[in-house]
Order: C-alpha cells, then structure tokens, then sequence
C-alpha cells in the first residue's frame, strides 16, 4: 500500500480482504438461491412457467341441424353475443359477476350457482354466464371492457328453433348440462350444451359432433396470442326428419283450442309426418337459458306443456278399440259378417245394464252396421263371446299395451288389461263384466294417440306393424350420408285378408255412409276410412248433459283414420282431451281437415280441397 | 489535458475493469433488448437502442471522469453535494409522476433522475470528509456526526418521492464508506447498543410505512398471499428465473418475459428476464462478472495513492455493489421488492450514464496511482 494510510497499509488491507469476502460471500449466497430456483426447482417452476401462458380451449362443436322432409330448416343454429367469464383473470368473481349485472340491467344471475360452475371449470376456462345479449349489452360491455377484466364476448351458435312452438314435442329442446348428467355422459363439461327433450336428446350423439380443442398461448391479460396445437372440433351430423313441416305447422294450428295430441304417419313403412301435443311450449327459451320463474311457470302448468301427450297421455281408447274387437271377432269365429244381434239401447248382464250410446238402440246389427254406427251392445255381447283373454290377444298384435319403441324419452305403454294381469294387480280373478267394458274400450283399457295412430295404420297397411319413427337421414356437414333409418317392422298382426277387408269396408262406411258416425271426416274425392271414439272419463250413473260436467271430467274425443281407403298413405290418430263432445263431433273435423290439407300437398293442383265437413251429426 | 496523454497513465489504464463493465452492460442491452421485443414488429426495440446510446454516452462520460485528476474532485465536493440536493429539492415541486411517486426531472427530449447524481456527490463529499477524519485509533463517534448530517437530507428527500429502496441504497453506501474509514471499537459498541434500543421503535417506523410499502413487505414474507396483486412480482419474476432451469430457455425464447407476466421487465426484473432465457449457466457468468468487477475494483482501492482516492472508489463500488445484491435479492424472492434496479444492466439513462461515470472515477483513481503529487493536501 503505497498511500499513507493512518491506521497503516495492513490495517486498510485487512477491511478491503474482509469486504472482499463479504462480497463474495453475498454474491454466493445469491448463486447458491438460483442453484436452488433454476437447477433443484426448475421443473416445478417450468411447469407453473407453462400454465402461466399456456391455456387449454375447447372448441365447441356446431350441433348438427334438423330438417323437414322437404329439406325445410326445423332447427337451426344463429351466432348469439355470449358473455364470458374466465374467474383467474378477474380480482374477485363474484363482484364481477355483479357489476356485468348491474351493465345488463338485471338481477338475473345466480351469482352461488355461477361459483359453483366456476369452481367445477378447469382453470382458466371461460363460464359463460349469460347467452345471447342483445346489441346494445355488447355496446355496453364492450365501452367498460377495462373496468372489467375477465370478462369478455365471445361469438358462440345459438340454437334456434324458427317455428317456436311447433313440433317441440318432437324436436325437443337444449340446454347446460346439469350435474346428474355430467355423472352419466363422458365427454361433456360444465356448460356445454345436451338435449334435455325430444330428438335433440334423443339423437344427442348424432347432432352433437366432437368437440376439439387447442392449446393456445396467452399474455399476462389472458389475450390469446396464437394457437400451439389444434384438434379440429366435427360437427355435428344434420338430421332430415320424416316430419312435413307444412303439415306439422297446419295441424298445430287446428288444435290451437284443444289440448290432445295428433299422429300423422305413413302406413306404409311408419313414418311420421306430424305430432303434436297440445298445449305446447316454444323450446327457444331453453336454448338462449330457462329463467326461473319461466321454468316453474311450464313445471307447474296444470295443463302439463312439457308432457308430450301422443306418446305419454294414456286415455281410453273408447270406440276407436271396436277395431281390435271385431278383428278378434272374426278371426276366431265369434260372429261372421252375417251375425246379427239386437241392439235395445242396453245390455243385461250380471244384474246390470250396459247401455249403448244411442238410447232408443240400433236395432238389429251386423258387424258391418256396428262398427259403421258404434253400436256398444254388439261389441258387449261380441266381446263376451271372445273373453278378455282373446282380446288382449288381438289388441297386443296390433301393438297396444307395449310401448311402440319411438326414438323419444318417457314414452308409455298403455294397458291391455287380462285376467292374469288384473290378478297379478289387484287379487282378485276377472269378471266377465269387465270384459264389457274392455270390449268397447273402456275400463282398464289405455292407450295412447301414437298406439292407435299406429293400430290404424296396421289394419289400412294389410297386418304389418311398423316402428313409428321420424328420422329418414343423417348427414355429415358436407352432406354424405351417414345413416338412413329403415323402416322396421315389428311384426304382423296375423289378421286374415277377409277380416282386414270386412274391417276396412266398415270404417269406410263410418265415414262415406250417411249413417256413420264419422261424416265429418268425409272428403270429396278421396275415399278416408275412420272409426270413432269418445271415452268416458268418469262413469256416471245416469246421463248429465255434457256442458254441465266440470270440465276435467269431459269425456275425450278419438277419430283414428287413414286415406285414400283403397291404397292408404296416411294414417291419422286425434285425440281432444276433454272436448266436450263425441269423437265424431269434435276430433273427426280436425282428422278432415289433416287429410284434406295433405292431399292437397301431395296431389298438388288436380287436387280439389273440400269447403266443408261431411256432415254434421255425430 | 496534458495529463490525458502522459504514456503512464495510459499504461495504467484498468482495461479489465472497463472491459467486465462494458460486458455487463452488453448483456444487459442484449436483455433490455429482449425484454422489449415485439414479435410482430419488425423494428428492433426503441429500448434497446436506446439503451445503447445511454451505453455510449456513458462511455463518455467515463473517458470525462479520468481526463481530469480525480483529487480535483475533493475541491468541488460541497459544491456537487449543494447542486445535487438543489436538483433533489426540484422533484416534488416540478418532478413527474411515476407509478405514483415522483423521482423524475424533465429535461426536454430526456428525463433524470437526480437521485442517481446525488448518489455520486454524496460519495464526493463523504470521502473528501473521512480523508480528514480517518485517524489510526479508529473514529470517534462525534466524526459520524458530520456524515449522518450529509446523508439525512439527501435520504429524507428520496424518501418522501417515495423512494424506500434508493434512500436504503444511500444508508448502505454511507455505512460502507464509514466501515472503510474504521470506526473505533468503541464506536461501534455504541452503534451497536443504539441500534438494540431502536427495535422497541419498529412499531411506530411500520405504521408510518406507506401502505404499499407495507404491502411488499407482507408480501415479501408470503407472497401467496395475494398471488395478482402485490405477491404477483415476486411469484411470476421466481417463475422465469426457476423456469429457466439449467441452460435457460434461449435468448428471445423467455416465455414469462414475452408475454409480459413479468412487470417492469425491461428495469427491476431484467435480470428475471435473463436468467430465464439463460439459464442457470447465463446467471452465474453474470454474477461472476459483477464479483470480479467487485474484486478488480477492490484491488484498485487498495493500490490507491491515498485515503480520498480509495474511500471515491470504495463508494462507487459500494454502490454497484448493494444495488446489485438488493436487486438480485429481490428477483429472487430473497428481498422484498423495494424497485432497485440492477447496475449496468437495468435499463435506465440517468442510472447508467452515473454508474458508468462512477466507475471512470474508479479507473482515474488507478491510474493516478504513480501520479506525482501534483494537487497539495489541503
């Protein structure tokens, strides 16, 4: 040390060495901290390096879409404005959710249920927390974009469904899958979409396509810089029903005062051309999210909107069952053609009278005249003759008391009552008294408007019962067929030409005969054959005039028909709940007016449409 | 200026010392460079060359530190000290606002931050007063009297900016020198007893702390607790030093820093921007760089010609010095985060152009070692 240090050189040296060792010593200490970050932690700290920046995506596939059979759109997809949450980029959810509340001018969220959601959604993935905003919320939430980090518009298909109410029952509807079909359904996350009703459920693998995915890189704001790797979403397969939009859309109309269910369907191979089920509900409030009170509004309906009456409402099938009746008539030799009974107005048996629906009686009928003007005391006494058994027998080959096996949920069976049933049920053994009332329908006697639809079409088709379905196709996106939908027949009701024939001829007569108890159905060029039905809803010990009866006990009113007679292409089953008045007054109109509207399609311009009902006696 | 051309004191030029600094400084631009690169543009970055300029201006301004004898220095000492706490006096009444403190002066195209000069002028002044002072039985408490005196006011201004880290910067330095200088034992007995009966103070010094101050330091101590607010720093600057693993990720390949996690990257975190895109590897040689800045610069100190000389040095070592430990410190998740940025390296004009001017003087101290004693002990 040349300078002249007071303390002298050794004593200078001696601080400059220790400073020189504390530096080192700091300087090592700090090395040995990122031995430990970046060698014995790296990889732990790689990975969060990872998360950080790259974020999984789904991608979402379009849900296929649903045509009519004419290639009529029935259910479509429409861009629709969703508001997004991701939770990690927001500072507290729960506030945001509330101040995106308060810019959409509604309480409308649930703000727990959307934690929840959150809490169930891998990270960073966006919830969505409100559908369809209209323009001026985007504006709105697009001017307090800084105010709300996290949240964001994102352009997502919105399922629609253009005719709103009509065929609902049929198309059914969408909606967030909820957790109970989380547990049961792989594939799915919170949030996305599943039918919940109808085809949209029941072909739910079909429309529904694969959803992909992407890795994509975002900054610290959570802004998508650029995808690392893609797995393209397939969309979801079209779906061309068997439905004529046209049809559907007039017969809705025509039951718009009633609630009931008609089945139009192809005899031929079970095609269905309409449903519907009255009251109804417009599916589209599902697809843009039920609000609460919306939801208890359809659940709590008496009338019961959501029940899809063709499939689930089991009634009496009344008159409309003297098909089966006759059927096993003849084919076990009960009566020919030629047996005659008389018919006073009533029936004794068993120290009771059965009455016939017409007071002073028919008189003396044959098959042909009791079925032509539903005579009750012929199908008593015919009915006697087979025993329940026999009819049982008959009404399972035509398809009733067993669920048709249609591609739609919750659909029921109906009931065909026998002996061995009844003792199964109840204890106790048949009595012959019942058969009575089995033999015109009543009684233990359910079906539902699709069995009878489908009863109809077996007799007008020669015997051979059909899967009632609606799906013809199933296209991928770019159009090739993925599958066609075969028509399947279950079985043949076994029933002689002759019986078929003599059935036939008399349901002609129901409603071409200036007796029959089905004019109203009458057209003028084509030739509709029909039966009659009007099933008592509660048993009365004598006759109240109808008006007087509180309304949910009404009777119910049936026509079943199919047309032209000699080569039929449609079959019709009407049901009028509570109508107020018999199937040939009040459901035979509406099966007309089906049958005139379709030939008019069908046959085009050399198609004369009728200006009036048939008739206008019941 | 005859001086600058004496063949001895080119001879005695501290090559090395200039050469680990200038290598600081290009890995630090390099970094800056990164830090502030845009995928999307083409332009290279505006910081960068920036940077750059600062870099040469600050070369500059080294090769200004050593035309002259540095003893000069010991003359103007007051003077530097008075315009600096002149400058200092100036932020809060016209300053600009920054992240809500007010630390800078604006100069037309360009703004300074006078606390880095007063940095310097309070080494000046500080070691032209321990020259005096330095006596072999050590120095005596009534000599630290005259130094806290210098220290408090430049400290007290930087604090009200607020500034905690660079104020911290200032006591360090001064205490370095001071230790350099050689209390007497006595002396720091009594240091050391003060400062045992201060800690029943602490209370009261925490409750006057700002409340982001605060902030850090609970969030210092667990930084999970507040994961996007204040532990957010410190989580996502030990995610891209940790993620850099071994070899680190590649220059212009750091993920954490291009998409912008981490915050004030191209100044406080530039070294989380390095070592995550060198590795384990890149952060060594750098802090090997520093050390042997450190170790030259000592040596320098201790050849020095006589006390002013080496307690200047010692001063603008101590600086690098502590600024780089706290820095390092706190981008490690060793330190609270006190916004110190990381010498030669941070990006930053006023910093740079000082730090590098600093260590002209340094290299001037070394070369005058052999000088004839020219400038009489006054």
């Amino acid at each position: 040390m040349q300078l002249n240090s007071p303390q002298g050189p050794n004593e200078l040296r001696r601080r400059l060495l220790l400073s020189g060792l504390g530096v080192a010593g700091l300087f090592a200490g700090i090395g040995l901290r990122l031995y430990k970050l970046q060698v014995g932690e790296g990889e732990t700290w790689r990975s969060l390096s990872e998360n950080n920046r790259i974020r999984l995506q789904r991608l979402t596939a379009t849900r296929g879409l649903i045509y009519d059979r004419n290639g009529e759109p029935l259910v479509d997809n429409r861009p629709s404005f969703d508001v997004v949450i991701v939770p990690e980029d927001t500072k507290d959810l729960a506030a945001t959710i509330l101040r995106v509340a308060e810019f959409l001018g509604a309480d409308q969220f649930n703000v727990k249920t959307l934690l929840a959601a959150a809490r169930a959604r891998p990270p960073y993935e966006g919830l969505i927390i409100k559908r369809d905003v209209d323009y001026s919320a985007v504006v709105t939430l697009e001017t307090h974009q800084l105010e709300l980090p996290g949240v964001s518009l994102d352009v997502g298909p919105l399922r629609t469904y253009p005719y709103g109410p009509v065929g609902a029952h049929l198309f059914g509807y969408v909606g967030e899958v909820s957790e109970s079909e989380l547990d049961k359904h792989q594939g799915y996350r919170m949030g996305d979409l599943i039918g919940k009703f109808g085809a949209e459920k029941s072909w739910e693998a079909r429309l529904r396509g694969v959803p992909g995915g992407q890795q994509i890189e975002v900054d610290a704001l959570g802004r998508k810089l650029r995808v690392l790797s893609r797995v393209p979403q397939t969309q979801g397969n079209n779906m061309i029903l068997t439905v004529d939009r046209r049809l559907q859309s007039f017969t809705e109309q025509l039951m718009a005062e009633h609630d009931g269910a008609v089945v139009v369907l192809r005899p031929d191979n079970g095609e269905i051309l309409t449903l519907v089920s009255k009251p109804t509900f417009d599916p589209n409030v599902f697809a843009r999210g039920i609000k609460r009170d919306e939801w208890r509004d359809l659940t709590n309906n008496k009338t019961r909107p959501l029940n899809n009456r063709a499939i689930q409402g089991q009634y009496p099938p009344g008159s409309t069952f003297k098909i089966v009746t006759a059927a096993a008539a003849l084919e076990e030799g009960a009566v020919t053609p030629f047996t005659s009974i008389f018919c006073g107005g009533g029936y004794h048996f068993a120290n009771r009278t059965y009455r016939c629906w017409k007071k002073g009686g028919h008189g003396t009928v044959d098959l042909h005249r009791a079925l032509v003007e539903s005579c009750d005391v012929y199908f008593y006494q015919v009915g006697q003759r087979l025993g329940v058994d026999t009819i049982a027998d008959y009404a399972q080959r035509l398809g009733m008391g067993a669920a048709t096996g249609i591609a739609l949920d919750h659909e029921k069976p109906g009931l065909i009552p026998t002996s061995a049933w009844k003792r199964a049920r109840y204890g106790e053994p048949w009595f012959s008294g019942e058969t009575l009332s089995v033999a015109i329908g009543q009684g233990y006697v359910l079906a539902t408007p699709l069995q009878m639809a489908n009863v109809i079409a077996t007799v007008a088709n020669g015997g051979t019962r059909y899967r009632p379905h609606f799906v013809r196709r199933i296209e991928n996106a770019s159009g090739e067929l993925v599958e066609e939908i075969q028509p399947e027949a279950l079985g043949n009701a076994g029933l002689r030409k002759s019986t078929l024939l003599q059935i036939r001829e008399a349901l002609r007569d129901v409603v071409n005969a200036s007796n029959g108890t089905g004019k109203k159905a009458k057209l003028p060029t084509i030739e509709v054959g029909g039966k009659t039905g009007t099933s008592q809803v509660f048993k009365m010990g004598k006759q109240i005039k109808t008006h007087n009866l509180a309304r949910h006990l009404r009777d119910h009113a049936w026509f079943v028909a199919f047309a032209p007679v000699d080569a039929p292409e449609i079959a019709i089953s009407v049901l009028i709940e509570h109508a107020g008045g018999g199937g040939g007054a009040m459901a035979a109109p509406i099966a007309h007016d089906i049958a005139d509207f379709y030939f008019a399609l069908t046959r085009g311009r050399s198609y004369q449409l009728s200006t009036g009902t048939g008739g206008n006696e019941a | 200026m005859r001086l600058m051309f004496d063949r001895r004191l080119v001879y005695h030029f501290d090559l090395v010392l200039m050469l680990l600094m200038l290598g600081i400084i290009g890995l630090g631009t390099a970094s800056v460079y990164s830090a502030s690169f845009d995928p999307s543009s083409t332009r290279a970055s505006a910081f960068a060359w920036r940077q750059a300029m600062w870099a040469t201006c600050g070369v500059v301004a080294a090769f200004a530190m050593i035309t002259f004898d540095y003893r000069k220095l010991e003359r103007y000492a007051y003077v530097a000290y008075g315009a600096g706490l002149l400058l200092l006096i100036a932020v809060p009444l016209v300053g600009s606002m920054t992240n809500g403190s007010r630390r800078w002066l604006d100069f037309g195209p360009f703004s300074v931050q006078p606390s880095e000069m007063m940095k310097l002028a309070l080494i000046v002044v500080l070691a032209r007063y321990f020259h005096r002072k330095m006596r072999p039985e050590g120095l005596r408490l009534r000599d630290l009297v005259m130094p806290l005196l210098l220290t408090l006011p430049p400290v007290a201004l930087i604090l009200a900016q607020p500034d905690l880290g660079t104020a911290g910067v200032f006591c360090f330095v001064a205490a370095s020198m001071v230790v350099l200088a050689g209390p007497s034992t006595r002396t720091y007995g009594i240091i050391a007893a003060a400062a045992l009966s201060m800690v029943p103070g602490l209370p009261y010094f925490l409750s006057h702390l700002k409340p982001y101050q605060l902030k850090r330091l609970e969030t210092f101590l667990n930084p999970e607790l507040d994961p996007l607010g204040a532990g957010y720093h410190v989580i996502q600057s030990k995610i891209a030093i940790g993620s850099g693993g071994f070899s680190g990720k590649g220059f212009l390949h750091g993920t954490q820093n291009q998409l912008k996690f981490l915050p004030e990257q191209h100044t406080d975190f530039i070294f989380s921007v390095f070592s995550e895109e060198w590795g384990f590897v890149g952060a060594i040689v750098l802090i090997s760089l520093y050390l042997a800045l450190m170790l030259r610069g000592l040596v320098v100190v201790g050849r020095a010609k006589e006390r002013f000389g080496a307690l200047l040095a010692f001063g603008v070592l101590a600086n690098v010095f502590w600024q780089a430990v706290i820095n390092l410190g706190m981008t490690t998740g060793l330190l609270p985060v006190v916004g110190i940025t990381l010498p030669f390296f941070s990006y930053g004009g006023s910093s740079l152009v000082t730090l590098m001017a600093g260590l002209g003087l340094v290299i001037n101290v070394n070369m005058r070692r052999f000088s004839p004693e020219r400038i009489p002990n006054f």
